[in-house]
């Protein structure tokens, strides 16, 4: 890969907060007009490395860059040339809707009118509320808003640290539906999320946990590279169905998947005869009305397992 | 004493054309429904909907315009102190103290609900164990991962064992292994008969609902088991069911 083709490039870097390690040693590459996502949980340090790519906070050690630009060098040329939707809501409460967009684009020393085509689709949900407070949107148009402002210098890389978090799920599906139109226009799109259904619409997704990177591959290459058997079972009484499975104490994990539980098996313990003996168990227990079957993992079963030695 | 308190199979909120007028929006439009005890009942609608002026309501936080609402037993129009002494209420935001180590939280919101001190250190070991964060008593809260801290807020919701909990967006910005481990909470509070009335942006959490209800633009669209909704419109997931209902133009 030339470097001409890389958009974000971090190498070794390290970040504690006193005692804490928030980072450490951590390295990836985002290709420009690639579509990344951070995924992991609370405290992985994803927040602490967004503040590192957009140049608000420097790493103890390592480096990093944005299209060729160090964060310690240039970073007030990094500054012109990204987006930042940080994972607080960012407007100013005490302004309006056009107020926020008006201000925004007059720090980055550029007028509303200039790119306005950029935002176009997405402010026009927005626009007939011009002279409402950002503080009284809905959480959808906050998004819309802070995403509009985000964009409004036109940049070359936007990173968006949990966007949709706090977003019904139609306006989240029409926000990533924007991110696709923004990738189309070329912009290169840093985005962390806890909805696994939103990882799978990266191009790739790194996982973060305890301050490392765990992997960084396409989410079917996540997916496939998942390790254990894993069952689906659903029935009567799903929360006794959890407990009793739990306590049979040989599987690897049961969680809840909407109307079903997923349950995960070392490979190497299940056999034909598994589903047989688990249903007869069960029986024993008192279960009645229950079905079984071997199903293929999803992302969200691949993020439980790698997560699993937490806590 | 109003004749439907004093019904020994009363539900724990009783809500009829309840309604919530700011100037000329409408942001609640006479909302009907009852929560039975023990029920996981979760109130789900997009973002603008009326959830949380409903939910204001419903805890004494805000008065209606007009219709009428029982939660615990109390009239929410005029005995609004006295359903806040009886329901728990976990905010959107975190709603702890964080410059407060963990086991002063639990004395803070213990002390305000009125419990003894023998009561509230009782309790606070008790729920201290259950999570598994004895050995973080004396941790300030802000240190604690956010996870932890959903956990933690929960159980000084419920410190008072009231007989509802209401739930605003509990698991916002949760991974998918902590929202988990949360949810066992709410099953183990359920269990114990506590009365569960939560919203919620994932719909895999609609699922473990007993009953949900959808609002959309101050109105209740749709109100039933999980089940009964993803057979009346035809499909598999509750994610379906709520974008047919959410994205249809009203």
């Amino acid at each position: 890969m030339k470097n001409s083709d890389i958009s974000v490039e971090v190498k070794g870097v390290s970040k504690n907060y006193s005692s804490v390690k928030a980072l450490e040693d951590i390295s990836l590459s985002v290709k420009k007009g690639e579509m990344f996502g951070l995924i992991g949980p609370d405290g992985a340090g994803k927040s602490t490395l967004f503040r590192i790519l957009t140049t608000l906070i420097l790493p103890d050690s390592g480096t990093a860059a944005i299209e060729g630009l160090d964060v310690r060098q240039d970073y007030k040329s990094i500054r012109k040339i990204i987006g930042y939707m940080p994972g607080r809501f960012s407007l100013y409460g005490d302004l309006t809707v056009q107020e926020n967009l008006s201000f925004f684009a007059s720090v980055f020393g550029v007028k509303v009118s200039d790119n306005y085509s950029l935002i176009e689709n997405i402010f026009k949900d927005i626009a007939p509320f011009g002279d409402r407070r950002a503080s009284r949107l809905s959480g959808g148009m906050k998004q819309k808003l802070a995403l509009s402002c985000a964009l409004i210098h036109k940049p070359s890389v936007l990173f968006l640290d949990e966007p949709t978090t706090g977003v019904d799920p139609v306006s989240r599906r029409e926000f990533w539906q924007m991110l696709e139109r923004l990738k189309t226009d070329g912009i290169t799109i840093v985005v962390s999320t806890s909805y696994m259904d939103e990882a799978l619409l990266c191009d790739r997704v790194a996982l973060i946990k305890e301050g490392r990177v765990l992997s960084s591959d396409s989410p079917r290459g996540v997916i496939d590279s998942y390790q254990n058997t894993l069952l689906a079972i659903w029935g009567e009484d799903m929360h006794s169905l959890l407990k009793d499975i739990r306590s049979y104490g040989e599987i690897k994990s049961i969680y809840s998947f909407g109307q079903e539980h997923h349950i995960a098996i070392d490979k190497n313990l299940y056999n034909i005869n598994y589903i047989d003996s688990l249903a007869k168990k069960l029986e024993a227990t008192g279960h009645r009305n229950f079905h079984i079957k071997v199903i293929a993992p999803t992302i969200e079963d691949c993020y439980m397992e790698f997560s699993a030695n937490k806590n | 004493m109003n004749s439907h308190l004093e019904n020994n199979i009363k539900p724990v909120i009783y809500v009829e054309n309840l309604t919530k007028i700011f100037g000329k929006f409408t942001a609640v439009n006479s909302i009907s429904f009852e929560v039975n005890k023990g029920e996981i009942f979760g109130f789900l609608g997009a973002n603008g909907a009326g959830k949380t002026t409903a939910m204001k309501m419903l805890c004494g936080l805000l008065k209606p315009t007009s219709g009428r609402g029982f939660v615990a037993g109390f009239d929410i129009s005029k005995e609004p102190e006295r359903v806040k002494a009886s329901i728990g209420y976990m905010s959107q935001r975190f709603s702890l103290y964080d410059d407060l180590r963990v086991w002063e939280n639990f004395r803070l919101f213990g002390g305000i609900y009125g419990l003894k001190e023998r009561e509230i250190s009782e309790t606070t070991e008790r729920m201290l164990h259950e999570l598994g964060f004895t050995q973080e008593r004396n941790t300030m809260v802000k240190s604690l991962p956010a996870g932890w801290k959903q956990k933690l807020a929960f159980s000084v919701a419920i410190i008072h064992n009231p007989g509802i909990v209401f739930l605003d967006e509990p698991t916002g910005g949760v991974d998918p292994k902590a929202r988990r481990q949360f949810w066992e909470l709410i099953y183990g509070a359920a269990e114990r008969g506590i009365t569960i009335f939560v919203t919620t942006h994932y719909m895999d959490e609609a699922e473990y609902c007993s009953r949900i209800s959808i609002m959309k633009d101050g109105t209740i669209d749709a109100l039933d088991t999980p089940a009964n909704l993803k057979l009346k419109y035809g499909v598999k997931s509750m994610d379906e069911v709520f974008y047919q209902l959410a994205s249809s133009k009203g």
